[in-house]
């Protein structure tokens, strides 16, 4: 609420005189589709209502307050009971719910219609990542918080998108009906876009769906909106919009990619090379709970150096990163990760923190998968 | 010390409320360690249960003993009906959140399941229905059919609502035998009733592979069986407490609460069967 | 132990052969005791609870990763959050109904005392179930107090403790619920009609009612969680055909009454403190009976305003949203009547007064970003942000935790026999009335801007906010040691507290000695 936004914003600049990261802000941020607008404006129209309200209740209290006290000599009158009174006082805030629910109503119906979509994306939550896969042009990826953990460490500067930022956006065409079906791999999850308007519970075993129509090109970031486990605050969304030319020259990209990543699955790497990738992927995938130094976090996720499975036969580190482990936070990775990438992490598992475990190929990867 | 206020009787301090608080720390605590393997355990949950057993053995000593002297007063007749009927109305509402979770799984979730995108990306080829196993495990098992074992368990309590009633009759009409034989016969049904009931776990898990892990109709199934059998067995035990006290002599034709109170508990359970019955075996 | 004295005085044979020390609180069966009891067990959780919350906006105070861990962090917010609900609020109110509700419908004591103090020393226990298991392998339940499966269902020991915690909490408060309600129901001096009840009585008649028809259900909730986790159940996984959200609805179905429980109470203790202070007759007194009625009713069928993101049908979200908008009419009839109370009333400011003001006040901006969260449109903005944040703190603080302050500075004197120090007091309510809004008002803003809740590291765009709210924090923290402080100097000495310690004080508790005997109305009073 903006009761009095001038209150906090002078105590803070009395309090902090530093340059601020940002400039004030006390409404929803800019709203970039026509759903959002609407939010927004519904969202001042109720505000400016309570704010009535406010006026009119507490300008008769503190008036009270001040003539109706004992201290200036006001004698109490007696009486405790008016009939015709409370009858308006509960009619009246009927009648005006009334009038702050029906513009709600017809929001809401909007905001559910996801019918007659131009594109269709599935996503998918993964403690803590997004996997997003556009249906109809097998293009699909994983979309990783990017900020270095030098930064969170604060042994580095900090970046003007500082934790809203990741390594592959989403990317969709302005201007078109971009319909979201989601789901979730582990916990619930919640994709959410405050610029875009749309919020939308990522539930594991269930598809909800919602739907947004981007009105200009631009980049706009989010957050995971629902506790998720250690790294929730560390699962954001970034969303681009751009045009239907660049669009579409992203997706042919991706595609290519795409391509490019089946061929690796049947190439014979050499040592060097797997353990660069196999360190990357670590990094965006594992490090969050076995920790970038492999010594995990005590009772919680436990350390990767060292430990006897890194030295022992692939087989079981490789079906152990497949399949995960049920009933702990150790999921299974066979949908997530391709064969290249998991051979990648298990070759750099072995060999990374003085292990000494032999180096896996993607063609062992292929073979234990059931 | 006790004192006798207004007619209102007001125990003296007690000890068997720590007694009690004891008890079930131990408990939680030794249930924990059992669940997780922990040595221990196991002892901890037995001395907790002792703890527990011997409270309410001198509890509801010190509460028959001041009655027997006395000590109560119509008022206080009064507060034990009041507490019993609220007590009871919690009883209702834990077991209305597995009656709840066992319509949200047939109405909502599995028909949810079973249809449109869901099937379609995540669960191809679930056709749903119910009973089900849900559509991501591979448990086959046959469910509980309800004409059989249930139907004479139903047959059962429902008799043993009577009897305890005609107990009742019984007590007020201070023909002793009748009581006495009306409350043996309830606890002979409640007995019964919970042998077939341990029965037919058996056949479950054996013949039927019907388990705790047969998808959300195995895990509706055992809970809410499961909780309404323990409330057989302490509604049974309550019995054979009244029953030993009505040996004892301790009943009059007007002054019997704790008799009524277990004959409410009782036919509590017995309602809570039917709606089992009708919701988890048959329909 | 001579079951059979009738002696013409109760009040002279009490203390002789009672317990003393130790034993004396352990196995009392006296409601002043056993209030005592729960009002010293709330204000140790305060202090518990309060400095998680300290560290919570210590970490949030910039940037960046500093003292906390995001593990650690999650149980702190979780932790935070059940020990203030479930270890503050609740048992305060319930230490309030101890000693109020018998004084003031003239009963000798509790129905069941005996149980009164089963009920809470189950408390202790399971707050020491809960808090010991931070110091266990992988540290305590970290989920947030709703508990949400699966993220529930991956935790380790403690998150089995925690279940056990609960229930045992459970059953504490259905004891409890069931004793103030026996009471209530049966206990009452003769001429006392239920509609001549006090209305601090009526609204803890009816939070009994919640209590006992919630809690069990709260209990049926966290039993599926550890069946889910140890027995093989599945019902919150939709592989066995069960659902992640049925577990909500569940939560929910307790989770909106709960938050009445929090709240009628109070809306209880500011109709007898704002009567008092406008030295006038509370306004609308049966529609304030009918009002609280109206608010338990509805918060049956408002849970899924909780859930509005979670995916459901249009119609399902429409009618949660009218069903809880619905619920701001009888609440506005409460705020409508204690302004009216106070309109042409003859009013003073004591420490009490000034914080029943605030309460209404402040109440009312809480209960209208309820209403903003309740618009659904709107909420799927709001949902899980810094916003809902705000919201609860608005109710809970400035209403809950404020409405207990006001109820200890008006019955301090009845209780312990001396008046407060009302310096001390203006001082504490000034520096809690200020701070409390530079802690929490900010949070709207952050909401709204985008700020997810539950995080222990954000973006840079909400540094400012965090900063002025983690200051504010610290200065209403510090403050409340000023509250220790009063209440143990009115517990030591202090001026005399007169039978009826003020002056526009109405109603039987104000007609029985201060401090008030260990025994009272051992003989019930006539009311006319
Ligand atoms: C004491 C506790 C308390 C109380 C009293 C309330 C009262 C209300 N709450 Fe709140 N609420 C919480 C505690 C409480 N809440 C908590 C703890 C959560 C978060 C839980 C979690 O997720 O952890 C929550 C969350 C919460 C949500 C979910 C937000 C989300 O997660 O997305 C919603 C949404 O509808 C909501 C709505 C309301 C409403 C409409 C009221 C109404 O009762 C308010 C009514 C009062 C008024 C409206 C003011 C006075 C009225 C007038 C002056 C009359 C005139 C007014 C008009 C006609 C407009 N609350
Ligand atoms: C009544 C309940 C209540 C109360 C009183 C408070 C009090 C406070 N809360 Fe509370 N809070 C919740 C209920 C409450 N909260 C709930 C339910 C959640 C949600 C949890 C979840 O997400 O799961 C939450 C979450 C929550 C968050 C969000 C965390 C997150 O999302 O990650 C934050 C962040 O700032 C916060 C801050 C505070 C602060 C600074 C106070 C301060 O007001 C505290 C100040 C108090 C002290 C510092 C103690 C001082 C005491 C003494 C000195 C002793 C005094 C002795 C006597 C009184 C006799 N709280
Ligand atoms: C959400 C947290 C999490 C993430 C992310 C995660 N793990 Fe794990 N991992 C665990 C936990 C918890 C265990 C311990 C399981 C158990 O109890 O046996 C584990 C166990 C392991 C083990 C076995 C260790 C042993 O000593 O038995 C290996 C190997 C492993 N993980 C590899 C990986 C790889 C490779 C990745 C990334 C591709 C990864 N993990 C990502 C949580 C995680
Ligand atoms: Cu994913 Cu929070
Ligand atoms: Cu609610």
């Amino acid at each position: 609420m903006r009761m009095l936004p001038g209150l906090p914003s002078s105590i803070g600049f009395m309090l902090f005189s530093q340059a601020a990261a940002a400039e004030w802000r006390f409404n929803l941020p800019p709203p970039q589709t026509e759903i959002a607008t609407r939010i927004h404006d519904i969202h001042t129209f109720i505000l400016l209502v309570c704010l009535a309200i406010f006026v009119v209740v507490f300008g008769a209290m503190f008036w009270a307050l001040f003539r109706h006290r004992k201290s200036v000599g006001h004698q109490a009158h007696h009486f405790h009971e008016n009939t015709t009174v409370e009858v308006i006082w509960t009619v009246i805030p009927v009648l005006i719910l009334v009038g702050m629910a029906w513009p709600a109503t017809r929001l809401v119906l909007a905001q559910k219609d996801t019918a007659d979509a131009d594109l269709t994306v599935k996503v998918t939550g993964y403690q803590w990542k997004w996997e997003y896969d556009y249906l109809r042009d097998e293009v699909k990826f994983m979309s990783v918080l990017a900020t270095p953990r030098e930064q969170i460490d604060n042994r580095a500067r900090k970046g003007p998108h500082y934790l809203l930022e990741v390594d592959e956006p989403l990317v969709v065409p302005v201007g078109r009906k971009v319909r979201l079906l989601l789901t979730a791999n582990d916990v619930i999850h919640a994709w959410w876009v405050p610029e875009l308007g749309v919020k939308q519970d990522a539930i594991p075993g269930f598809i909800r769906d919602t739907w947004f129509r981007a009105e200009r090109p631009g980049v706009f970031r989010g957050q995971c909106a629902e506790l998720c486990g250690v790294d929730h605050a560390f699962m954001p969304i970034v969303v681009e919009v751009r045009d239907e030319a660049g669009y579409q020259a992203w997706l042919d990209e991706k595609k290519s990619g795409m391509a490019r990543a089946a061929a690796d699955a049947e190439r014979t790497f050499d040592a060097a090379e797997l353990k660069a990738r196999g360190e990357k992927v670590y990094a965006a995938n594992c490090a969050a709970c076995h920790q970038a130094d492999g010594k995990g976090l005590p009772d919680i996720f436990p350390a990767l150096a060292g430990a006897a499975i890194a030295s022992g036969p692939a087989e079981a580190h490789i079906d152990l990163v497949l399949e995960g482990k049920a009933g702990t936070a150790m999921a299974a990775f066979k949908d997530q990760l391709n064969d290249a990438d998991i051979a990648a992490v298990v070759t750099w598992e072995r060999t990374a923190w003085g292990n000494q475990g032999s180096v896996t190929q993607p063609a062992d990867v292929r073979a234990r998968r059931k | 010390m006790s004192t006798h206020t207004g007619g209102y009787y007001l125990p003296a301090a007690s000890h068997w409320p720590v007694v009690g608080s004891f008890a079930l720390l131990c408990a939680a605590l030794g249930a924990t360690l059992l669940i997780h393997d922990l040595s221990g355990g196991g002892w901890l949950l037995a001395l907790g249960a002792a703890a527990l057993l011997v409270m309410l053995v001198g509890w509801f000593g010190n509460v028959i003993r001041e009655n027997q002297g006395g000590l109560y007063d119509a008022r206080v007749d009064r507060s034990f009906r009041w507490g019993m009927s609220w007590f009871i109305f919690s009883e209702v509402m834990f077991f209305a959140a597995f009656f709840g979770a066992l319509f949200y799984a047939r109405v909502i979730a599995v028909p949810d399941l079973a249809g449109g995108e869901q099937v379609a990306l995540l669960w191809p080829g679930y056709v749903g229905g119910w009973p089900t196993a849900g559509p991501g495990l591979e448990a086959a098992f046959t469910p509980m059919a309800a004409w059989g074992l249930p139907a004479i368990n139903t047959l059962l309590l429902l008799s043993s609502g009577v009897t305890v009633t005609w107990a009742h009759w019984g007590l007020k009409r201070g023909r002793r035998g009748q009581l006495l034989l009306g409350l043996a016969l309830t606890v002979a049904l409640g007995v019964a009733f919970l042998g077939l009931q341990a029965y037919e776990y058996r056949h479950a898990y054996v013949d039927l592979g019907l388990t705790l892990g047969a998808g959300v109709y195995g895990a509706t199934f055992f809970l809410l069986t499961g909780f309404h059998g323990l409330h057989v067995s302490i509604g049974a035990l309550m019995l054979m407490v009244i029953l030993g006290r009505a040996l004892a002599g301790h009943f009059k034709p007007d002054n019997h609460f704790a008799f009524e109170a277990v004959s409410w508990y009782w036919h509590f359970v017995d309602v809570v069967w039917l709606l089992l019955f009708v919701f988890v075996y048959w329909l | 132990m001579d079951a059979h004295a009738t002696t013409a005085d109760p009040l002279a044979s009490t203390h002789h052969g009672a317990p003393r020390g130790l034993a004396r609180w352990l196995t009392t069966t006296n409601h002043k005791d056993i209030g005592t009891l729960y009002l010293w067990f709330a204000a140790v959780m305060f202090l518990v609870g309060g400095l998680m919350a300290m560290l919570i906006r210590v970490e949030l105070f910039e940037p960046g990763l500093q003292v906390v861990q995001p593990g650690l962090f999650n149980q702190l917010t979780t932790m935070h959050g059940l020990i203030m609900i479930f270890g503050v609020i609740m048992p305060a109110f319930t230490g309030f109904a101890n000693w109020q509700v018998p004084l003031m419908i003239g009963a000798p004591d509790m129905a069941f005392p005996r149980m009164n103090n089963w009920s809470f020393w189950l408390l202790p226990v399971a707050g020491a179930l809960l808090i010991g298991s931070l110091f266990l392998p992988g540290g305590a339940v970290a989920g947030g107090w709703t508990m949400y499966p699966p993220l529930y269902l991956q935790g380790g020991i403690s998150y089995d403790l925690t279940i056990f915690a609960i229930h045992i909490m459970g059953a504490s408060s259905i004891m409890g619920a069931i004793n103030i309600a026996t009471t209530i129901l049966n206990m009452r001096a003769p001429g006392m009609t239920l509609m001549k009840m006090p209305l601090f009585v009526w609204t803890w008649l009816i939070t009994a009612y919640l209590l006992i028809a919630v809690m069990p259900v709260l209990a049926g909730a966290v039993t599926m969680l550890l069946t889910d986790r140890n027995f093989g159940t599945h019902f919150f996984d939709a592989a066995g055909g069960g659902d992640p959200v049925m577990f909500q609805h569940i939560f929910w179905f307790f989770g909106h009454p709960e938050v009445y429980i929090l709240i009628l109470p109070a809306f209880g203790i500011i109709s007898s403190v704002i009567p008092t202070f406008a030295r006038k007759p509370l306004f609308g007194y049966a529609s304030m009976v009918y009002a609280t009625a109206s608010i338990a009713i509805l918060s049956f069928i408002v849970w899924g305003h909780h859930m509005f993101t979670v995916g459901m049908p249009a119609a399902a979200q429409l009618f949660f949203m009218y069903a809880t908008l619905l619920i701001a009419v009888p609440t506005g009839v409460k705020v409508f009547n204690w302004v009216a109370t106070m309109w042409r009333g003859s009013m003073t400011f004591e420490t009490a007064m000034l914080f029943a003001v605030a309460f209404v006040c402040l109440f009312t901006i809480g209960g209208f970003s309820g209403l903003v969260l309740a618009m659904a449109p709107v909420d799927i903005q709001l949902q899980d942000t810094y916003y809902v944040v705000a919201h609860f703190h608005y109710v809970l603080v400035t209403g809950a935790l404020f409405s207990i302050y006001a109820g200890i500075y008006y019955w301090l004197p009845k209780w312990t026999g001396h008046m407060v120090d009302e310096t001390l007091g203006r001082w504490h309510f000034w520096l809690s009335a200020i701070s409390v809004n530079v802690l929490f008002f900010p949070m709207h803003f952050l909401g709204l801007a985008g700020m997810p809740r539950r995080i222990p590291d954000y973006a840079l765009q909400f540094a400012d906010f965090n900063r002025i709210a983690s200051l504010g924090g610290f200065v209403f923290g510090a403050s409340q040691i000023l509250l220790l402080w009063v209440i143990l100097k009115c517990i030591r000495g202090g001026r005399r507290a007169e039978a009826k310690a003020w002056e526009g004080a109405e109603g039987l508790e104000w007609t029985v000695p201060s401090p008030a005997p260990y025994h009272t109305f051992a003989q019930p009073p006539e009311v006319k």
